[in-house]
């Protein structure tokens, strides 16, 4: 079990033909035989890139293959519109790894979301993958083992940290998501809790926030009220000087609004297991688990 | 990216805001000038910095007669302003804005910014002008007014006469409403188009002959969006920004100053400030947040170190990489040539996590380097070395 992603997963990937999309593509392909079943870019189409067949459009793709899932690594000044064309074809989900999208356009997008069929990871995030069966993104597959934990983050490499942790205590993963640090996303804690719940084969939860915004206190409270599985997490950036912004561009404490400290104490009071350090998640998951 | 107030005022003018005449001047004659072009008995003296708090730091005077004009120019050019955004060093005031005094009726608040909670622009307004809002958000939220925009529809004529009935504008005559309308709508507009991260506006003043007039105007710029603003990218003034950050940048190199005495060299935004977080839970501070990106190759390297090792507070440099996909032996190889290449005096905690780890540590045991480049596998006993030796 597993959520949003399996083997079963039909990828298209926008911006297949630039280098990073290339890249990547070809990575998650060894991964456990991950389908990627089309490639898109405009101008391109009835070529073949490595093997996959490139369309013109995400409609033409998805009428061809069947394509169920994107995979976006568009240029930011293009970004919003590949979600926008996605979003058009009604595909299921959308994995937007593109960092550095105008939050103007992500406002745009998020609208567009909204009574849509299309469910938004990122951007600015590495994606997701469910362990043994599909990677969707840029993190390396191998730090990962099938599992019960479900681990949602907003970071990359913090992300690959916990990953790793777990998997070297001797705790594997149902499906990893990075919702990416970005301002405005397309899926936030609150979806990812309520996903993790549901899902049968996931028994604990590892969530890893950072300073900036609310969306960690707002998802102290949801836990408190609908999940009843064990969840670990981590904020980072309790040394960050406030008003600068720490590399992501939703990563910054305005205001007073967004601090770890404020954040670690929503997360104590819903009765959440906060590591105390970046290097003690799967510990703090092991006593969590007891 | 920040602009000086003048600037701001320079743009939002373009969308029909009003704003009081003013020129710059950057030395004592040119205010004097200024004043004298300008015809006003009362102007006021503003010094340009882009930190908040200007007024009561002593950096904004009124001024009566142009010999006020005159000793308040000579006084805030060339001071350190003090404010509670700059940091205790202070900025140092290189520009004035002079401008016509204005006859106040009325303060109050307006802003333009990214609501995350409802992923929309939202408009905020307040009858408390002048004030910190943040304090007013805590103390009287009822007196914060509201309006959500939807992007697709955006900004409507409703929606900005609800707000100036709402700061109850009908008081300074019946052609205020719209007047009022149209200067929030003129706000908005120069904000999507100029794609900014916030528009604040506080005070918004009306005059004693009713005319309503920004007077104060902080303008943030989305960094994501500057591609498509070449003429905003010209604004950016580099003495209003730390000289490493600044070195920084143009090595596409994410770095931000701190003042502890170990510097970090971290792959990726969140573990860089993971890797900050662990210094200081055992006992030491970091010296800088730095994220050398997915590719942290030789050239990345050396210039980190170079950026690093110019703040003499650095005791210890911590590079902490999870390489992943990365092969672990190509990352110490370049850490280690160029650590000779920028001659590093301190020593380097190294702290690798990927495919070829053993390789790697072989490496740094043949370097030549002995206990100046220390590679320990575990990040915990990475970031506890680095504090050790920041101490000894």
């Amino acid at each position: 079990m597993s959520v949003l992603v399996n083997k079963d997963t039909k990828i298209l990937v926008q911006g297949i033909t630039g280098s990073q999309g290339s890249l990547h593509t070809k990575a998650c392909k060894e991964y456990c035989d991950t389908q990627i079943v089309a490639g898109v870019t405009p101008g391109k189409g009835g070529m073949e890139h490595d093997g996959t067949p490139v369309f013109n459009t995400v409609k033409d793709a998805v009428t061809a293959t069947s394509a169920n899932c994107s995979m976006i690594f568009v240029p930011p000044p293009f970004c919003a519109d590949a979600i926008l064309e996605a979003i058009d074809a009604e595909i299921e989900l959308v994995v937007a790894i593109t960092e550095g999208v105008p939050v103007v356009d992500m406002v745009t997008v998020a609208s567009a979301l909204k009574g849509s069929k299309t469910r938004l990871i990122g951007p600015n995030c590495p994606g997701i993958i469910t362990p043994g069966e599909c990677k969707i993104g840029i993190m390396p597959g191998f730090i990962h083992k099938q599992g019960a934990v479900g681990v949602v983050s907003r970071s990359g490499t913090l992300t690959y940290e916990a990953v790793d942790q777990l998997t070297k205590v001797g705790l594997g993963q149902t499906t990893c998501i990075g919702i990416g640090g970005d301002p405005i996303n397309g899926t936030n804690f609150i979806d990812t809790l309520q996903l993790f719940q549901d899902d049968a084969a996931t028994k604990a939860i590892v969530m890893i926030g950072e300073i900036g915004g609310t969306a960690e206190e707002e998802a102290a409270e949801f836990a408190q009220q609908y999940v009843t599985k064990p969840i670990v997490s981590f904020i980072s950036g309790r040394t960050a000087p406030p008003g600068r912004r720490m590399g992501h561009a939703g990563a910054i404490v305005s205001g007073g609004q967004g601090t770890a400290a404020g954040k670690i104490k929503a997360l104590q009071k819903a009765g959440i297991y906060v590591s105390p350090t970046p290097a003690a998640i799967g510990d703090t998951m092991i006593e969590a688990l007891k | 990216m920040k602009i000086h107030e003048f600037q701001a005022k320079n743009i939002v003018s373009r969308y029909g805001v009003a704003v009081p005449k003013g020129l710059i001047a950057k030395t004592v004659a040119e205010a004097l000038d200024a004043a004298k072009k300008l015809e006003k008995e009362v102007c006021v003296v503003k010094a340009q910095i882009h930190a908040g708090g200007r007024g009561k730091g002593g950096g904004v005077k009124v001024s009566k007669g142009l010999e006020a004009v005159k000793t308040n120019a000579s006084d805030i050019l060339g001071m350190q302003l003090i404010t509670k955004q700059t940091g205790p060093a202070g900025q140092k005031v290189k520009t004035l804005l002079i401008e016509e005094g204005m006859d106040i009726k009325s303060e109050l608040y307006f802003s333009v910014l990214i609501d995350r909670a409802t992923q929309q622009v939202v408009l905020l307004a307040s009858t408390e002008g002048g004030m910190d809002i943040e304090e007013v958000a805590e103390k009287t939220p009822e007196k914060i007014l509201k309006e959500t925009i939807n992007p697709t529809i955006g900004l409507r004529p409703y929606q900005a006469q609800r707000l100036a009935f709402g700061l109850k504008l009908e008081q300074y005559g019946p052609k205020m409403i719209r007047q009022a309308a149209s200067f929030f709508m003129g706000l908005y507009t120069a904000f999507i188009q100029e794609d900014c991260s916030l528009l604040e506006i506080n005070p918004v003043v009306i005059t004693g002959d009713d005319r309503i007039l920004a007077l104060d105007c902080k303008m943030g710029f989305d960094s994501n969006a500057l591609f498509r603003h070449a003429d905003t990218l010209k604004l950016r003034d580099l003495d209003e920004e730390d000289p490493a950050e600044v070195e920084a940048s143009k090595h596409d190199l994410n770095f931000i100053k701190l003042d502890g005495s170990i510097g970090c060299m971290v792959n990726g935004a969140g573990l860089a400030m993971a890797t900050m977080d662990i210094i200081q839970h055992y006992g030491s501070f970091p010296a800088n947040f730095l994220d050398v990106g997915g590719t942290a190759d030789t050239k990345r390297v050396e210039e980190a170190f170079k950026l690093i090792t110019k703040d003499e507070n650095v005791k210890c440099i911590f590079v902490n990489i999870f390489g992943g996909i990365v092969q672990c032996d190509i990352i110490a190889q370049g850490v280690v040539t160029a650590y000779k290449q920028v001659d590093v005096q301190v020593p380097v905690v190294i702290r690798l996590q990927g495919t070829n780890a053993d390789k790697a540590e072989d490496i740094i045991a043949n370097s030549g380097l002995g206990e100046r480049v220390i590679m320990v596998k575990a990040f915990a006993d990475a970031a506890q070395k680095a504090v050790e030796i920041s101490k000894s």
